[in-house]
């Protein structure tokens, strides 16, 4: 049987961690409400982009612009999209797990590129041709602070170092679900829900320049688009791991309160009965 | 008489959505100025200022280039990056004109810091047209 002692000090040290994933629990709620706002409010921008460019490519559909080419695969890019933080359930494994098992499935090398330390350290860990990285970007990032990492990947595809360009992110769902997922960057494919705007469009200086122009930039928007969204991912991830902590502290503190009271009693038993066999003894 | 509806986006936000009878933008082949009914035109824009007349109310922003796309009803600017005249932080442009400008003094990455001068001071002078305008406060010195 543990002391009486013992059993305060471990309720107590189960309060005090209680307090912190309560507290944790509490932040990425409202981190969580704040990435979501930005996600929403990258909407715009992305979803006209796309629908000029569908607009674009159904005007002159021969123009074949490099990003569109389809060419024999010989090299491949993964941009992985992680946190900079842990304590988010599966959430980083689960991304990188699926990159690396991507990686091992396919028939020609990989190369990385990563935004977030938790897969960057992975990914150096497991000694993989690690491109360039782009983490710490904090809570909130900008177009800018994405960038760098983008246009790396766009040089080497434009250099003809690899051929395909996929980015790996952790998908919205809800805030109870979050799905690691893969997806096509460049070849870019026509965005399939987008709508065209049906006019006819003057360009200037002409259709070519205009798509010129625009594809560097749709493929900038997706990869910004899904760092944006893996963060409010990150962050529902956490808030739910944060309250299962918090949840199974609960649950101890009571088991340990149970059995405190126990030990308590117990003793309290004890003397009772060692006082009153030590006056009957006196009596007689 | 028919009004626009102008859109400016980036892709951290909406900045701007108003309604207005006149646009001027910096196409890459020239200034551009759109009333309501224009024939529908999609054209890349340089870094400049974009200006949005809705009778007397004027709107200047900065925009560091993107695209422009005209309907006859609409006109949807897609910013690289972009701010409104009465958000350019001054002392922020001054700052980063001076370190521009110390970069080209050092010859390193001379088109990085052609490139960020020329923004600088493209940001002054939009605060600075908007100021003799509306008689804003003169900077903090």
């Amino acid at each position: 049987m543990p002391s009486l002692r013992d059993l305060r000090r471990r309720i107590k040290g189960v309060q005090n961690m209680r307090k912190i994933t309560k507290a944790m629990e509490l932040v990425a709620a409202a981190r969580m409400r704040r990435a979501q706002e930005r996600v929403l409010a990258a909407r715009p921008y992305s979803d006209e982009i796309a629908s000029i460019m569908t607009e674009l490519m159904r005007r002159s559909p021969q123009y074949q612009h490099p990003y569109l080419q389809v060419r024999p695969v010989e090299k491949r890019l993964i941009i992985l999209v992680t946190g900079d933080r842990g304590l988010c359930g599966a959430l980083n494994s689960n991304n990188t797990r699926l990159a690396v098992r991507e990686a091992a499935q396919s028939t020609v090398p990989v190369s990385y590129v990563t935004i977030g330390r938790r897969g960057r350290d992975v990914i150096r860990r497991l000694h993989r041709d690690l491109i360039a990285d782009q983490s710490m970007l904090g809570d909130r990032p900008t177009m800018g602070d994405v960038l760098p990492a983008a246009r790396v990947a766009m040089e080497q595809f434009e250099s003809g170092e690899v051929q395909q360009i996929d980015i790996v992110y952790a998908r919205f769902i809800s805030v109870g679900r979050q799905q690691a997922t893969l997806q096509r960057v460049i070849p870019v494919e026509a965005p399939e829900d987008a709508k065209a705007v049906s006019a006819d469009f003057e360009y200037e200086p002409d259709p070519k320049d205009v798509l010129d122009a625009l594809l560097p930039r749709y493929v900038e928007a997706q990869v910004y688009r899904a760092v944006l969204e893996n963060g409010a991912s990150e962050q529902a991830a956490r808030m739910l791991a944060m309250r299962n902590a918090s949840d199974n502290a609960s649950e101890f503190i009571d088991d340990l309160t149970l059995t405190a009271n126990k030990v308590r009693q117990a003793s309290i038993t004890t003397e009772l009965m060692e006082i009153v066999s030590g006056a009957a003894a006196l009596e007689g | 008489m028919a009004k626009l509806q102008v859109e400016l986006v980036t892709a951290e936000g909406r900045i701007l959505s108003e309604e207005a009878d006149f646009v001027l933008a910096p196409g890459v082949e020239g200034d551009l100025g759109v009333l309501p009914n224009h024939i529908p035109l999609l054209t890349p824009l340089r870094t400049g200022e974009v200006m949005v007349r809705n009778g007397e109310a004027e709107h200047i922003l900065f925009v560091a280039g993107g695209f422009l796309e005209v309907l006859p009803d609409k006109v949807t600017i897609l910013a690289d990056a972009a701010e409104r005249a009465e958000d350019i932080d001054e002392a922020r442009a001054e700052e980063s004109r001076k370190r521009a400008q110390e970069l080209l003094a050092q010859d390193i990455g001379n088109y990085e810091a052609s490139l960020a001068l020329e923004r600088a001071e493209l940001r002054l002078r939009v605060a600075d047209v908007r100021r003799r305008r509306h008689g804003g406060h003169p900077p903090a010195q």
